[in-house]
């Protein structure tokens, strides 16, 4: 999407947010499942050749991961109905900057630090913050305390440090 | 993946998950959480949307499964197998892979979900973001027996 795009305001939080919380119960009464997301890096990595010789991409992925694959096939197409179909985010989900080399080479350094850190955690937003938190795990609790403020370091750095915006 | 016990899936669970998959990812699109702009006014502070999203979100979740828990004592889905709970034990990779999640979630403004939302938007430059996760589970494979848990 076209970083130029203007601001509109998001579906408001106090809709937004009852209806993600729901996706716990719902998937869980309907398909047996809690939601996440994270694992799904896992999976892809499981059926590279040769990648069973490690103990952790050492499992059945069509047994364990068809449904996590299925979940996140949809959360994509639910971003193009949005885009194509419902009027948009109505919000640039990017930055002119993201499109230069440079840009491109921080958000793949980025990619890897949401990869390794969500499976070093055993978890995400989806797993951890909503689906851990309402099944009340204490380490969910912990790790998105962590999320918070690692992501807030990083932010103060970047403004601090290196003259960052916020858009 | 020895957390749960898997059974042989249901057919009708299938389109299932592909539905309520796309759901999740409109509802993520449509709330903005997959925007950079979002992500940076929430940990800059400067904007409260993204927390009450997730405040809500959790709420209504706690709230919502305290009530599936106490109206389904049999724990099983609609097909009668197990609701498969995962177990999440404290380790050191909840605060250390935490806080690096949290560093590559402000960087890329983007947690798992919003990625593959990203992409389905034709935000192309999500792909690299994918290409560096897939990289770094790999990597977390890799290192998993050197690491501390």
């Amino acid at each position: 999407m076209d970083p130029t795009v203007a601001i509109t305001d998001p579906l408001p939080w106090y809709i937004a947010g009852p209806l993600l919380g729901l996706f716990v119960p719902v998937l869980l009464l309907l398909t047996g499942k809690e939601p996440g997301v994270s694992s799904s890096f896992r999976h892809v990595c499981a059926v590279l050749p040769g990648a069973k010789a490690i103990d952790y991409f050492n499992y059945k992925v069509l047994k364990d991961g068809l449904w996590q694959i299925l979940f996140v096939l949809g959360i994509l197409l639910g971003g193009t109905l949005v885009q194509f179909g419902l009027g948009g985010a109505g919000v640039p989900l990017l930055l002119a900057g993201n499109l230069t080399g440079l840009g491109l080479l921080g958000l793949f350094a980025g990619g890897i630090a949401v990869g390794f850190g969500t499976r070093w955690a055993d978890g995400c937003t989806s797993g951890h913050t909503i689906s851990g938190i309402s099944n009340l795990s204490l380490s969910s609790v912990i790790a998105s305390v962590c999320f918070i403020v690692g992501g807030s370091a990083a932010s103060l750095v970047d403004r601090l440090v290196f003259g960052g915006l916020v858009p | 993946m020895s957390d749960t016990k898997t059974v042989s899936t249901v057919w009708w669970k299938l389109p299932l998950w592909l539905i309520l998959g796309i759901g999740f990812g409109a509802v993520l699109t449509k709330a903005q959480v997959i925007s950079v702009i979002r992500v940076r006014r929430m940990f800059a502070f400067q904007e409260p949307h993204m927390f009450l999203v997730i405040g809500a979100a959790v709420v209504t979740g706690v709230l919502s499964m305290l009530i599936l828990r106490a109206l389904r004592k049999s724990k099983t889905d609609l097909s009668g197998q197990p609701m498969e709970f995962k177990k999440r034990p404290f380790q050191t990779g909840i605060v250390a892979g935490g806080l690096l999640f949290g560093v590559g979630w402000y960087f890329t403004a983007a947690c798992p979900g919003p990625i593959y939302a990203l992409i389905g938007t034709g935000t192309w430059t999500a792909f690299a973001i994918l290409a560096g996760a897939l990289v770094g589970a790999f990597l977390y494979g890799w290192l998993k027996p050197k690491l501390p848990h």
